[in-house]
C-alpha cells in the first residue's frame, strides 16, 4: 500500500501559538483513520495542514505525494474538507454554490451530487442561510461528491446530522473508501466511527499519542 | 485567471444580487451624505458650486469603504476565504475578480449620485468624457487600494475600525486628483484635468498591478 500522508516530526504554530508539536504519522492510501483526542487536541489544526491551509514550520511533510513545505497550494484540489465552517456562501442556493466551487461544471453534475445527499428539489433552490445545520452539511457533503477528491478530511463530519444524514455521511465514506481515497475522520463520536475505521490515532497536546490498528480494509467495505 | 475572476465576478454580483445591499444600504447611505452637505453649506450657489465634486468624491469614497468591507465579509463569513484557497482560484483572479464586481457595483451609485449632486449644488455635468474617465480611473484605484487592505485585515478583529484608518489616507491622491477632474470638466477646462485624469490612471495601475502580486500572499495569511 502507498503512503497518502507522511509526517515526521512536524511542527505548526499560529502566530507564536503551537498547534503541532512534532507530529509523525504515516497514513496508506485507502485507509479509513479516527483521529480521536480531547478538545484541544490539535485534530483539528492537524486536518487543516494536511489540506494545505497551515503551513509546517520544521519537519517534513507529504501529501498525495506532495511536500507540502514547497507546494502547500497543489493538494488542495485534491483534497476535500468538512470542517466546523461550511465554506457556503449563505446567499447563494445550494444549486448556486456548487456552480462555483466546481466552476460550473455540467448541471448533471450538480443536481446528481445533490440528489445523492437529499438535497433536491426547492431546498436545492433556496439561499444556504434558510437551510438547516443539517441541511447546510449535506450541502457540504454534496460537494464531496461532485469533487470525489483523494483524500477526505473529515472534522467532526456527523455533528448536526440526523439518522438518516449519518447513515448518508457512512455510506460516502464507504464509497470514497471503495474508490481508493484516503479518509481522516476527526471525531468525538469513537465508538460509531471506530466500528468501521481501519485504524485509530489519539492526539494530545499537539502531539500523535498512540496509533492502533482496527478493522481490515474488508470490513469497511460492509458498513453501508 | 481570466476564468477565475469571471467566476468571482459572477458571484460577487448574484450575491449582490440576492441581498441587494449596495442598491437598498449603500446608495442611501451616499444619497444622504450629499443631501447632508448640501444642507450644511446652504442654500447660496456660489457656496454649493465649488463644492460640488469634493463632496461627490467624499460620498464614493465613504461608499466605497462600506462596499470594500461587504465583499470581504462575504468572504470571511463561515470559512469562504478557505474555501477560495481549498478550490484552488487563482489569487490574481480573485482579486480582480472581486476588483471588476466592486467596480461595477460603485460606477452604478455614481451614475446616480453625479446626477443627484448636479440637481443638488446647482452645477451643470460638461466635458462628460472626461468626467466619466475619472469617474473610471478613480474608481478602480479605490477599489484596488480597499481590497488590498481589505484582505491584509481580514483575520483582524479589528478590522471595520481600522480598514477606514489604513485607506483613506493612501487613497488622498485619489480624492485630490478626482475632485480637480470634476472641477476642470465642470469649468469646461479639459487640459487642466488631463493631467489629473494621467496620476489617476497611473494610481489605479499600480495598485491593481500590486494587488495582482501579492493578493495571493496576503490572502495565505488571511
Amino acid at each position: 500500500m502507498s503512503q497518502a500522508i507522511e509526517l515526521c516530526r512536524a511542527v505548526a504554530f499560529a502566530g507564536s501559538f503551537p498547534l503541532l508539536a512534532g507530529v509523525d504519522l504515516s497514513i496508506g492510501s485507502g485507509e479509513v483513520v479516527l483521529i480521536e483526542g480531547a478538545n484541544g487536541a490539535g485534530k483539528t489544526s492537524l486536518l487543516r495542514v494536511l489540506a494545505g491551509l497551515i503551513p509546517v514550520a520544521t519537519g517534513s511533510i507529504q501529501v498525495l505525494g506532495y511536500d507540502l513545505l514547497v507546494e502547500r497550494r497543489s493538494v488542495r484540489t485534491e483534497v476535500g474538507l468538512v470542517g466546523h465552517q461550511s465554506f457556503l456562501y449563505e446567499d447563494l442556493t445550494a444549486h448556486e454554490n456548487l456552480q462555483f466551487w466546481m466552476r460550473r461544471p455540467a448541471v448533471q453534475v450538480i443536481e446528481a451530487a445533490l440528489e445523492r445527499v437529499g438535497i433536491t428539489g426547492r431546498i436545492a433552490r433556496t439561499p444556504v442561510a434558510r437551510l438547516s445545520t443539517g441541511q447546510r452539511r449535506r450541502a457540504v457533503l454534496a460537494l464531496l461528491v461532485a469533487r470525489s477528491p483523494r483524500l477526505w478530511l473529515l472534522d467532526e463530519p456527523h455533528a448536526g446530522l440526523d439518522t438518516e444524514g449519518r447513515e448518508l455521511l457512512d455510506g460516502l465514506i464507504t464509497e470514497a473508501q471503495r474508490s481508493g481515497a484516503t479518509v481522516l475522520i476527526s471525531s468525538h463520536e469513537i465508538d460509531h466511527v471506530s466500528s468501521f475505521a481501519t485504524r485509530t490515532v489519539s492526539m494530545s497536546g499537539g502531539r500523535i499519542n498512540s496509533s492502533d490498528g482496527g478493522n481490515s480494509t474488508e470490513d469497511v467495505h460492509d458498513v453501508s | 485567471m481570466f476564468r477565475d475572476t469571471l467566476a468571482l465576478c459572477r458571484k460577487d454580483l448574484r450575491v449582490e444580487w440576492m441581498t441587494r445591499i449596495t442598491s437598498l444600504q449603500v446608495v442611501p447611505f451616499a444619497v444622504v451624505i450629499v443631501v447632508l452637505f448640501g444642507f450644511a453649506l446652504g442654500p447660496d450657489p456660489k457656496q454649493l458650486r465649488p463644492a460640488a465634486p469634493g463632496v461627490f468624491w467624499l460620498a464614493v469614497l465613504f461608499s466605497c469603504i462600506l462596499g470594500v468591507q461587504r465583499s470581504m465579509s462575504v468572504e470571511m463569513s463561515d470559512g469562504a476565504i478557505d474555501g477560495l484557497r481549498l478550490a484552488g482560484f487563482d489569487p490574481a483572479g480573485i482579486f480582480l475578480g472581486k476588483l471588476l464586481a466592486l467596480v461595477g457595483e460603485l460606477v452604478g451609485l455614481e451614475v446616480l449620485l453625479s446626477i443627484l449632486t448636479a440637481v443638488i449644488f446647482g452645477v451643470t455635468l460638461a466635458s462628460f468624457w472626461l468626467l466619466v474617465a475619472a469617474t473610471l480611473l478613480a474608481t478602480v484605484g479605490l477599489v484596488a487600494v480597499g481590497l488590498l487592505y481589505g484582505v491584509l485585515l481580514a483575520s483582524s478583529r479589528v478590522r471595520e475600525t481600522l480598514l477606514p484608518l489604513l485607506f483613506f489616507p493612501v487613497i488622498s491622491p485619489v480624492l485630490i486628483a478626482g475632485t480637480k477632474v470634476w472641477q476642470a470638466a465642470l469649468d469646461r477646462h479639459v487640459s487642466t484635468g488631463i493631467g489629473w485624469l494621467e496620476l489617476l490612471g497611473v494610481f489605479g495601475a499600480i495598485y491593481v498591478a500590486i494587488g495582482i502580486v501579492s493578493f495571493g500572499p496576503l490572502l495565505e495569511d488571511a
